[in-house]
């Protein structure tokens, strides 16, 4: 008896060493068959998650065989978890590039399939919109929305205080003193997240930077042009007005009610400067699932007065679908599926973002949305936002040293110089 | 704080390996020393035993720790080939970098108040709920109730409630009519370390509580009545006879709140993460932040190594200063 329990337990032990050891080198799992496509987006709200459910769906329906895992996360969690699987190599086969530095930096690593050729007919299609997702002249990624940032405001909010959207920034600073008279809460923040903040220095550099300047810039990351520090004084002057929400120093972006674009959402304040997801966002805050609904307005960042920058030109971005190298073929068929007129027509009209893809930009069924398509295609060009163009290092830092002036320990002159820096350390 | 320490009975000694790790103590004390010698199927066992503990080190603590020290050697981006060697330059920089520097300081600063703050709390708790009174089981477990808790849950849980103007704590302050500062208690640079202190404190104080609880237990009853003869009054009794009898105890939990202290994250980053204006950052938040956030894989792999001789000087420099006296008297 004793024996047999003594042999069971060595042979519990040697179960638990092999179990131990299959942990330990099961990291080859995730690539499947090639009839299975992982994919990981970040619509982790109706209508989104349901939209994207429904397209794998089709798709696994138009080819039989053929598994699609969608894994829907928020998009905090879905950089985060994208940084692990970059380094461990085992991504999921369809995912979501910002484009610039970081997809460069990726490409270089020989992380991310060259979609030139497989997807030429979408990338023509696309048009000049792929330019943020390419190397050399090779694309690598297809960008399904993108869109600008701009000042979302609650109509009915600036009804009351008998403000109009400004077009220049002193116009704006008396619109937000209004509507404090007004007993309203002008702008909320969320610069716990940082780049939200970041966001307001990015647009002001838009205005009193040329276009040259800032290309420049991004191709040999020398920020030595006045005009950068200017951005700083402009961000600083308005951050001396106290627009902003009570505690916005630690007001994270979008999580929860309490986030900055919870506030807009649920009337607490007039206005927010977010991108173009903003509408979603908001949805998925309010019980109602309508956000702001119709009484959502846009307005564009306004002009710099006696800036050097175009006052039309737009801060913006986009969200492109890359393939992970050596994902199987059908990830690319699920990647031109999902830029066909069709899914971006069905993107379009749950209002997601916005389409890239000519064709299906009338789809749009939400007003504000469709104006901001056209601030988009008019606009004389795109500013990628500076941390996804610089690259994540620089804009970490870029992004420290701007949320550290929001809280009054930092100059302009200082953001400059730790950008000036993390690229020189970067080498 | 982050890694739920092991409870460790106060005679022990902490610097002790775990009693599973020296198989050869424990086999002699099963036989008689004289005919100790170990047979190869001993060894065998031994080695069956042994083996499974030593290769979950070897795979979780040892293999990590040595592939930070090759990162912090290089220039690396978190994905690609290791290849762009720069020596100690990572190392230079960290030690440099300011909001390094601030991260240690917090990190000594958290370290010395929770040992300052706790330790007196938690002694004075838990020389009253060691006496009979009513009540004193619901006590000890509402004490205790924050330890068991997540500490993430326990962080969102004190960061909705400290959220300026709607949040709870801003709501009572302002009904007994103070003025909770603008940008709140977290967003106050001058004040979120203090306030992450104090969350600290209601979640760890339960711990040095159960501790000297259990501590107290072990004094004899006859110490007391001894006392008691000698016409020692309460207060005496504590402070000359039961406070000396718990040093043991009490430096083996300042040694786990200093462990905890030095490698505090969970709670900073729920809480602030780390702001604002770097505010509150710790060494932990400070690698995370440089490595995951902004791919500096090499500045990380530095921080996190200077983190560790931090932890392993001060591990050993209380270990031979202050636990020693525990461990040699024991044996």
């Amino acid at each position: 008896m004793r024996k047999q329990t003594r042999v069971a337990a060595l042979a519990l032990l040697c179960a638990g060493t092999t179990l131990t050891a299959a942990c330990g080198s099961d990291d080859t799992a995730g690539g499947g068959d090639g009839n299975t496509v992982t994919w990981w987006h970040n619509s982790n709200n109706e209508p989104g998650k349901g939209y994207y459910e429904q397209v794998a769906a089709d798709f696994e329906a138009d080819n039989p065989g053929v598994t699609v895992e969608v894994t829907a996360m928020a998009h905090e969690d879905m950089v985060d978890k994208l940084a692990a699987a970059f380094q461990s190599g085992d991504l999921p086969d369809l995912y979501m590039e910002r484009g610039g530095g970081e997809l460069a930096a990726h490409v270089d690593a020989g992380l991310t399939r060259d979609l030139t050729e497989d997807a030429a007919e979408e990338i023509e299609a696309i048009g000049g919109s792929v330019a943020g997702w390419q190397v050399d002249d090779r694309t690598y990624a297809l960008p399904f929305s993108l869109g600008v940032v701009g000042v979302w405001y609650n109509t009915a909010e600036f009804e009351e205080a008998g403000v109009t959207p400004p077009t220049t920034m002193t116009e704006w600073e008396q619109v937000n003193d209004d509507l404090k008279s007004a007993g309203i809460a002008p702008l909320s923040l969320g610069a716990g997240d940082k780049w939200p903040a970041a966001h307001y220095w990015y647009y002001a550099a838009v205005r009193t930077c040329s276009q040259d300047v800032l290309t420049q810039a991004v191709s040999d990351l020398d920020f030595s042009d006045p005009c950068f520090v200017e951005a700083g004084e402009v961000v600083e002057d308005f951050i001396g007005t106290e627009p902003f929400n009570k505690g916005f120093l630690a007001t994270p972006a979008q999580e929860g009610a309490t986030s900055a674009s919870g506030l807009l959402a649920t009337g607490k304040v007039a206005s927010e400067m977010q991108g173009h997801w903003e509408p979603g966002v908001m949805q998925g805050l309010t019980d109602d699932g309508e956000g702001l609904g119709d009484r959502t307005g846009w307005f564009p960042f306004p002009e710099v007065e006696g800036g050097a920058g175009d006052p039309t030109a737009a801060l913006g971005g986009g969200d492109a679908w890359a393939v992970s190298e050596g994902a199987p073929d059908t990830a690319v068929d699920l990647v031109k599926y999902l830029l066909s007129e069709d899914v971006q027509r069905g993107f379009a009209e749950n209002d997601m973002g916005l389409p890239t893809v000519p064709a299906a930009t009338d789809a749009v069924s939400d007003p504000v949305l469709a104006d901001l398509i056209e601030v988009r295609d008019s606009a004389p060009y795109v500013q990628l936002y500076f941390d996804t163009a610089f690259g994540e290092s620089i804009g970490g830092a870029m992004n420290d040293e701007i949320a550290l002036m929001f809280a009054g320990e930092s100059t302009p002159q200082d953001i400059v110089d730790a950008m000036q820096q993390a690229a020189d350390q970067q080498g | 704080m982050s890694l739920t320490p092991p409870i460790v009975a106060p005679d022990q000694g902490v610097g002790d390996p775990a009693p599973g790790v020296r198989p050869d103590e424990l086999s002699s004390r099963r036989r008689p020393r004289a005919v100790r010698r170990t047979t190869g199927r001993e060894r065998l066992e031994i080695l069956v035993f042994v083996l499974p503990a030593l290769v979950l080190m070897a795979l979780f603590v040892g293999w990590p720790v040595l592939s930070a020290v090759r990162m912090s050697l290089y220039r690396w981006r978190g994905f690609g080939p290791m290849d762009d060697f720069v020596g100690l330059d990572n190392y230079r920089r960290v030690l440099t970098d300011d909001v390094f520097t601030q991260a240690v300081t917090h990190n000594l600063t958290i370290v010395v108040l929770s040992i300052l703050i706790q330790l007196p709390l938690g002694l004075g708790a838990a020389l009253l709920l060691n006496r009979r009174m009513r009540g004193r089981g619901v006590v000890r477990t509402l004490i205790f109730v924050p330890y068991v808790l997540a500490e993430v849950i326990a962080g969102v849980i004190w960061f909705q409630l400290l959220i300026p103007e709607t949040g709870v704590v801003d709501g009572l302050l302002g009904g007994v009519g103070v003025a909770a500062p603008d940008q709140g208690f977290l967003g106050t640079p001058g004040l979120a370390l203090g306030t992450v202190m104090a969350v600290l404190t209601w979640k760890y104080l339960g711990l040095a509580i159960l501790l000297f609880l259990a501590g107290l237990q072990s004094v004899p009853e006859e110490v007391y009545e001894a006392a008691q003869l000698d016409g020692a009054s309460w207060w005496q009794t504590q402070w000359r006879v039961v406070v000396p009898l718990l040093g043991p105890t009490i430096r083996t939990w300042c040694f786990l709140s200093m462990i905890g202290s030095l490698q505090l994250f969970d709670m900073v980053w729920v809480l602030t993460g780390g702001g604002p204006a770097n505010a509150t950052t710790t060494m932990a938040t400070y690698l995370i932040t440089q490595g995951t956030q902004r791919g500096n894989y090499g500045i990380a792999g530095a921080a996190s190594v200077v983190l560790f001789v931090i932890g392993v000087v001060m591990a050993a420099l209380y270990q031979r200063l202050v636990l020693r006296r525990d461990t040699r008297i024991e044996r």
